[in-house]
């Protein structure tokens, strides 16, 4: 949602005041006294104020830099088991249709912008890294039957890179490391050991997202949010979004025979289509033109 | 005696409102439109973590004036109020940048770290992703895309 400049303003400086601060201020002032007793060392004190600090970092504290490098490596280990589409009219399609659907998101912007490919494989399965790389499946394209319908499938993945899902993946273990206090200590110039220890964590967090979108997938109220902002996104750009419903329909008949890819990392289509139907207004959008859908066919024909 | 402390008062009311609020590009492009729109004539880019001046709002879209004096409108998306220090290039990076302030700070996870990783891990190849950083749709293109497609006008104000 966006957020008007005062209350953004507001927001971060109550931030500010209520938490990290007050934390640092407190352990700073503890290892000082301990300091002035002699009880611990310069050195030690700097220490402890660093894992104090390090305590109150989370993804939140990820720059949208940061969150573009650990996005293309997370896109880059994804695309060593997924090979991509190399079907340039047919990915120059996707990348129109969802760098347009992403100016209806909450979050048009991102550091790198949203990109899109298409995978090879027949398997029903999308990513979003994060930063906006979207990577969907040849047998996901297959199950739509609409640019409504694949417009719900990448407004879906937007959904997911505007919350940063990929990023709440990072184990929050990860923060307190000394490699990740380094990340977010600013304005070093990093070598040797600091480097290594940066590197470890950097290779940590790409794992962890990487997994989570290939493996665990994520909670199912983070995939009702990522529904949530696709019914949003699609109504905003005048697209159905009964489309959703729709292709996920044409899912459930699919993953009925083959479970890999979405059938082992996300919801029971059918519960996804109970929550979704449940987001839907009474509001019919605006009848498509035929070109449309003619241009959907033209474009999908190229992924068959 | 009176009087003077209330028109001083109102003075520096006026001072401080008429002072446009500070707020900084968080993407490597943050683009600058001639209208509060995505359809709207791009009037310039300004990079990560150079400054600009809001001098007003209208949902979602601030109207800013940049660092070299242009005018036009940029989405909240792109802008943040914190300050922002960029890695490479941009002439901002780490100005003025201090302590507790420095919550997007710039080092770190950057392209000496994804160089790293990547030396690390065979297989993993980012020849596709860089190819994706390239997959770029137009202004035009997308304007051409939504009105033939019969959409609504994207990222007006809201």
């Amino acid at each position: 949602m966006t957020r008007g400049l005062m209350t953004l303003a507001g927001g971060c400086s109550l931030a500010v005041a209520l938490l990290p601060t007050g934390c640092s201020t407190v352990a700073q002032i503890g290892t000082l006294a301990g300091q002035t007793a002699g009880v611990i060392t310069a050195e030690q004190a700097e220490s402890i104020n660093r894992t104090a600090a390090a305590v109150e970092k989370t993804y939140q504290d990820i720059t949208p830099e940061q969150e573009y490098y650990i996005g293309r490596s997370v896109a880059a280990t994804v695309l060593a088991s997924y090979a991509p589409y190399d079907e340039a009219s047919l990915n120059a399609y996707l990348n129109v249709l969802g760098q347009t659907l992403a100016l209806y998101s909450d979050k048009p912007e991102t550091f790198g912008g949203y990109r899109f490919l298409v995978m090879a494989t027949d398997e029903v399965n999308a990513f979003a890294a994060p930063g906006g790389l979207i990577l969907v499946s040849r047998g996901l394209l297959r199950c739509c039957r609409s640019e409504d319908a694949l417009a719900a499938v990448l407004a879906h993945e937007i959904g997911h890179v505007q919350s940063q899902h990929g990023l709440k993946a990072i184990k929050t273990g990860r923060f307190t490391s000394a490699g990740m206090t380094l990340v977010m200590e600013a304005g070093k110039n990093l070598a040797g050991q600091e480097m290594a220890e940066v590197v470890k964590v950097f290779e940590g967090s790409v794992t962890d997202v990487a997994s989570t979108l290939m493996n665990s997938g994520y909670a199912r109220a983070l995939e009702n949010e990522a529904d949530a902002a696709a019914v949003r996104i699609l109504g905003r750009a005048g697209y159905r979004p009964e489309a959703l419903v729709e292709v996920l329909d044409v899912m459930k008949a699919r993953l009925a025979s083959d479970a890999r890819g979405f059938g082992k990392t996300h919801p029971t289509p059918e519960s996804r289509i109970q929550h979704v139907r449940g987001l839907l207004g009474s509001r019919a959008a605006p009848a498509a033109p035929p070109v449309r859908q003619q241009r959907f066919e033209a474009a999908i024909a190229l992924a068959k | 005696m009176r009087n003077r402390f209330h028109i001083l008062g109102v003075a520096l009311w006026c001072a401080a409102a008429a002072r446009a609020a500070e707020m900084r590009v968080q993407v490597q492009a943050g683009q600058v439109r001639g209208a509060p729109s995505y359809l709207g004539g791009m009037v310039t880019t300004v990079g990560y973590g150079q400054p600009v001046d809001v001098v007003s709002t209208q949902g979602a879209w601030h109207q800013v004036r940049t660092a070299d004096g242009k005018s036009g409108w940029m989405h909240d998306s792109a802008l943040t109020a914190k300050l922002i220090s960029a890695n490479a290039g941009g002439a901002a990076a780490r100005v003025g940048a201090s302590g507790d302030e420095m919550a997007l700070a710039g080092k770190g996870f950057n392209k000496d770290v994804e160089a790293q990783f990547k030396a690390s891990r065979a297989g993993v190849d980012f020849s596709w992703v860089d190819k994706m950083g390239s997959m770029t749709a137009s202004t035009a293109e997308i304007e051409r895309f939504v009105k033939n497609g019969g959409l609504a006008q994207p990222g007006g104000a809201q």
